[in-house]
């Protein structure tokens, strides 16, 4: 038989919600870290002109920017709510529902990020 | 050949080998850290468990196979291995219930250094307990009496939620965070870092806040609960892991910290 | 991570608390209402209100996403030794310059036209 070497326990024991819970924080975390300084540098162009500022504003107009809006919303809110299940399970007493809590805090962020698109297409 | 159809006869009862016999695949990790699977089959029963697989395996096939295992009754803690990609107690993992369509891949506990086949190294897990003071620190000797503590007491619960760990190592190997930074303490020697701060009797207490306190301590837990989910013992280190973290935090707010 | 990141982290969460969903609100409002630049500027440039609330704000995500960028460029991306602390104070700096200068850019009074 021929020797190979391979990659042991490749395939992975399954995640539970509170695994996702826990990259969905990472991840919108990280987004909006590297999200920011653009933001930052847009709202800077009212250094140039207030005219500046209004092209970039009107640019922001657009559908599919409307569309990212709503990712960062989203970004935002399941980061924030998130947030909150962390700092109430390592400084409240503890609960044994917190995949109930982690599924609510993603979709009560959906929630939001939906109603702010509404609100604004 | 007489004399094991014999021998299988008398199994029948409870255990029933068909003429027929259904087979399992089963892959088998073999070597080291660089190694390969060997795919063995083993005839299914219907009692089985995954360490029964694995010691037909080595008395029938192939006994050059590694592996560990004690009590095979699920109180030692030696058989800990990877089973279809999660960390289990073989000895207490029924075939049926994790070789849905027959197929098997067994390896050595995750996160581990592996001595051979499906044999780690527990080292490793061990240095961690001591590095997070996983040590009680008696503070009375035999002449004085015994600490009266009420089994209602708070804090008496909490070493009783926590005390049962036998260190099989199946937390560590399923932690993510054991696997990204190699400080991590790990959840088993943090949860025992917590049965001993909330024990009254102990003596240590300034001592271990510290030690776990540093990097890899118990601040670096995300709160995953892996370890929760897979604890044979139905342990929740996480939960420990979050008091340490309130205990740390009290401790340090009052100064008791460098 | 250690205990002081720890903490650190955790209190500037919890001291944003109030601030992004104040963000929020603003978002929602600022958006749906269709405000134009000049609209904006109206309302922020000159105001130590609005410079306090984004000042604040600007701080404590600097702090909070860089020790988060630093633990993940540690755990994910392998980053040994010294470099984590390099990337945190990288990140953290880079986040409160721009940051800070966004807010004087909206609340600096007269503005530039």
């Amino acid at each position: 038989m021929t020797i190979t070497v391979e990659n042991r326990n490749e395939r992975t024991h399954r995640r539970s919600i509170l695994w996702y819970a826990a990259l969905v924080h990472r991840i919108s975390g990280l987004l909006l870290v590297c999200f920011l300084p653009l933001h930052f540098l847009a709202l800077g162009l009212a250094l140039e002109s207030e005219a500046q500022l209004e092209g970039f504003l009107r640019w922001t107009d657009s559908s599919a920017v409307k569309l990212s809006e709503m990712g960062l919303v989203f970004l935002l809110t399941v980061h924030l709510i998130g947030g909150v299940r962390v700092l109430a399970l390592e400084n409240l007493s503890w609960r044994n529902d917190h995949k109930n809590l982690a599924g609510l805090a993603i979709a009560a962020a959906a929630i939001v990020a939906a109603l702010f698109f509404l609100r604004v297409i | 050949m007489q004399v094991s159809r014999e021998h299988s006869a008398t199994l029948d009862r409870t255990n029933t080998v068909n003429a027929n016999v259904t087979k399992l695949e089963v892959r088998v990790w073999r070597g080291g850290e660089a190694g390969h699977y060997d795919t063995f089959s083993v005839p299914k029963r219907t009692n089985q468990t995954v360490l029964d697989v694995v010691t037909w395996i080595q008395r029938n096939l192939d006994p050059t196979l590694s592996y560990r295992f004690a009590c095979r009754v699920g109180m030692c803690g030696s058989c800990g291995m990877t089973v279809n990609g999660a960390p289990r107690w073989t000895c207490r993992t029924h075939v049926s219930k994790v070789a849905s369509d027959n197929l098997l891949e067994i390896g050595p506990l995750a996160n581990l250094p592996v001595i051979k086949d499906l044999t780690a190294d527990m080292s490793r897990f061990f240095e961690k307990w001591q590095q997070a003071e996983g040590t009680f620190v008696p503070t009375k000797t035999r002449k004085d009496p015994i600490a009266a503590i009420p089994p209602q007491d708070a804090a008496r619960q909490n070493v009783d939620e926590a005390i049962e760990c036998i260190n099989c190592g199946v937390c560590f190997a399923a932690c993510d965070v054991v696997r990204w930074n190699d400080d991590y303490l790990g959840p088993a020697a943090l949860n025992r870092a917590w049965s001993l701060a909330n024990d009254a009797r102990d003596g240590g207490n300034t001592n271990r806040l510290r030690a776990i306190s540093a990097t890899g301590g118990c601040h670096a837990c995300h709160s995953h609960q892996s370890c929760m989910q897979h604890c044979p013992k139905d342990l929740n280190p996480t939960r420990s892991i979050a008091g340490l973290k309130r205990l740390t935090m009290e401790a340090y707010l009052r100064g008791d910290l460098s | 991570m250690n205990l002081r990141l720890y903490l650190l982290q955790r209190v500037t969460a919890a001291l944003m608390l109030p601030l992004v969903l104040g963000h929020l609100i603003v978002i929602f409002y600022a958006t749906s209402t269709k405000l134009t630049a000049a609209d904006i500027l109206g309302r922020t440039e000159g105001s130590i209100g609005w410079a306090l609330f984004y000042g604040a704000f600007v701080c404590l995500v600097a702090v909070h996403g860089a020790i988060g960028f630093a633990t993940i460029a540690r755990e994910w991306f392998g980053a040994g030794g010294q470099a984590p602390t390099i990337i945190m104070w990288t990140v953290g700096v880079v986040l409160l310059l721009l940051g800070l200068r966004a807010v004087f850019a909206v609340t600096m009074p007269g503005g530039l036209s």
